[in-house]
């Protein structure tokens, strides 16, 4: 309201009346209207080509979701009307939990075994290695990321025949707990191609992910924070708990959450490691499957129903992905630092 | 609770750059110091290299001695975590922990030497923190509030609480007014005030009134050009610094002349 009274004022009435009018920006009208922003050339262009990016993303993505809907026709009709035409013979979901299953714990024991590491590598290479020596290692680790997953299959197999010793005494000292079971018979698998080394194989896979990104964040830490650590008599682990972790903290969240990603994506790899079977607790055993490697391995010979199927399971995938980062954007959020 | 200092022939490298020359200064228990000079001259150079927290800048190093009560802070073997527990320092921003609530920020040096506090001790040390800091009867009612919600110059005060609770021999103070208004301001020299009944304050001031109002004795730094290493010209009690000093460049720098 009062805008309105005051623009009335300023303009018919002169320049005599206020000083401000004196003041006005030249380009406004006599009418009193408010000038008018500048609209410069650059700015439109940047601003319409952000927008055609971002909107392309939204079609791609839409594309992708009705793609995999529309190719799942065939598998919901045969839900429908006859569960036992799927693969396994009891339905969609009995053929896919499985499925869901190792794929969840694949990419869960990978971040587990990964995170730590990649948290070590980076708080290393930034506050703690010689300062020659740090940007040697960021590039080494930038390189992992460059290593095609079809390599870290190979190189996975060859660990796979290493560690089947290892699974052994697993079995043998910690049976008792499900995931290091033997089978009945007393035995591990012969091959040592077992979800475990698949796993284990992703970890590394998501290792420099996870380590770019959390080092980019640690190297942001103020400077002033870390000297008021420093200052009150920190040592240097002392001052990356006080300063640099609860900074980086929504960082670290977001960093794990795209090597979960990643690892819950994963499809080479683990299906040139993995000799898959059905979802058992052990790790050690042969069995278990994830959805990327069921998909690829099937894919070649899969036609009618069964073609229908495995993108049925890609969607589930798909909606898994989905899930979990929008688990990792809430967590962001909430955990994010506000303030200086 | 509070140590003399005694700096001998000072020099101060940044890599092979001699940013500081030959400072020589005998800094008394319970009192308060300025540093003032122009831009660059090298005052927070000194200040920082009484707590070793030059170290942290890449190439920085210094010769010769820094004597608290007679033991060299560069001697072989001492640590610098431990000189820096005994020479506290308050930055030109303030700076609190953003995660931390305001007492967790008090409390944090205190913890930091694995001390474990009971409850009550530490709500004890935390009230006496912040009234040597003036700070308690603004933020009492808060105190599990993050510290980042507090006003530029009461953050100021709550970083100068959180340097007190671990009750250092000395605290440096690199412009801990520079970006407060008049008020803060004034409130923190009434607590530079009181402060000196216990520690040895070094501060570190453009502001030649507040070195006049603060300060026992001042000394004065100046560089004769850029890339010329900075030199102490005076040092003296701060009545005849700023009535009748020695030197007249001192002169020429508290008069506003230059050159
Ligand atoms: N991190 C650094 N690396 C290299 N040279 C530095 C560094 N910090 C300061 N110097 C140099 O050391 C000299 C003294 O700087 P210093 O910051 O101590 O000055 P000052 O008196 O505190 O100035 P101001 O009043 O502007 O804060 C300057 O020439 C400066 O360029
Ligand atoms: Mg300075």
């Amino acid at each position: 309201m009062p805008t309105s009274t005051q623009t009335t004022e300023s303009g018919p009435t002169g320049p005599s009346s206020e000083p401000e009018a004196g003041q006005q920006m030249p380009s406004s009208k006599p009418d009193g209207r408010a000038p008018k922003a500048v609209v410069r050339p650059g700015d439109r262009i940047f601003s319409a080509a952000t927008l055609i990016a971002g909107i392309l993303i939204l079609v791609i993505l839409a594309g992708v979701a009705l793609f995999l809907l529309a190719q799942s026709k065939d598998t919901i009709e045969a839900q429908l009307t006859d569960p036992s035409q799927i693969t396994g013979g009891k339905g969609f979901f009995s053929y896919v939990w499985p499925l869901v299953i190792g794929t969840l714990i694949s990419a869960a024991i990978a971040l587990v075994v990964a995170t730590p590491f990649a948290l070590g590598i980076a708080l290393f290479t930034t506050h703690m290695a010689p300062r020659k020596l740090a940007p040697v290692l960021g590039y080494v680790i930038d390189l992992l990321a460059a290593i095609p997953s079809v390599v870290y299959g190979l190189w996975g197999i060859a660990l796979a025949g290493n560690l089947t010793g290892f699974y052994l005494w697993l079995s043998q000292w910690f049976g008792w707990i499900p995931i290091f079971a033997p089978a009945a018979d007393g035995s591990v698998s012969q091959t040592g191609r077992t979800l475990l080394t698949a796993s284990l194989v992703l970890s590394i896979m998501i290792l420099p992910i996870i380590t770019s990104l959390t080092r980019e964040i640690f190297l942001q830490t103020p400077r002033l924070q870390e000297e008021a650590a420093l200052a009150l008599g920190a040592t240097r682990w002392e001052m990356i708990r006080m300063a640099v972790l609860p900074f980086g903290k929504s960082g670290i969240v977001s960093a794990t959450m795209l090597g979960l990603g990643r690892a819950l994506g994963e499809t080479m790899a683990v299906a040139m490691i993995l000799s898959p079977g059905v979802l058992t607790a052990s790790l050690v055993v042969s069995g278990n499957q994830t959805i990327a490697s069921e998909i690829a391995q099937n894919f070649p010979e899969a036609a009618g129903l069964r073609l229908s199927e495995l993108i049925t399971v890609g969607l589930v995938l798909f909606v898994i992905t989905l899930l979990v980062n929008m688990g990792a954007r809430a967590i962001v959020a909430r955990t994010s630092v506000k303030g200086s | 609770m509070s140590k003399q200092i005694d700096i001998k022939d000072l020099d101060i490298f940044y890599g092979d750059f001699r940013a500081v020359d030959g400072v020589q200064m005998q800094i008394k228990p319970r009192s308060v110091t300025a540093f003032i000079g122009p831009s660059g001259c090298g005052k927070s150079t000194v200040l920082r290299t009484l707590n070793r927290m030059h170290e942290v800048i890449p190439g920085a190093s210094v010769s010769g001695e820094v004597l608290m009560d007679g033991n060299n802070i560069y001697g072989a073997g001492v640590d610098p975590v431990n000189v820096r527990r005994e020479v506290g320092m308050v930055f030109q921003r303030a700076n609190p922990f953003p995660t931390m609530s305001i007492k967790e920020n008090v409390l944090a040096g205190v913890r930091l030497n694995n001390r474990r506090l009971s409850k009550s001790e530490a709500d004890d040390l935390t009230e006496r923190a912040l009234r040597g800091a003036n700070l308690w009867n603004e933020v009492k009612d808060r105190l599990n509030l993050p510290g980042s919600g507090l006003s530029g110059g009461q953050q100021q005060r709550l970083c100068i609480a959180r340097a007190i609770a671990v009750e250092p021999e000395v605290l440096l103070m690199d412009e801990p007014c520079s970006a407060l208004d008049p008020i803060s301001t004034l409130a923190i020299e009434d607590l530079i005030n009181d402060l000196k009944d216990k520690y040895t304050v070094v501060i570190v001031t453009h502001n030649m009134q507040q070195a006049a109002r603060v300060s026992d004795k001042t000394a004065f730094f100046n560089i004769a050009g850029t890339g010329k290493p900075g030199k102490l010209i005076e040092f003296n009690e701060t009545s005849s610094i700023f009535s009748n000093p020695d030197k007249e460049e001192t002169e020429n720098y508290i008069s506003g002349r230059f050159g």
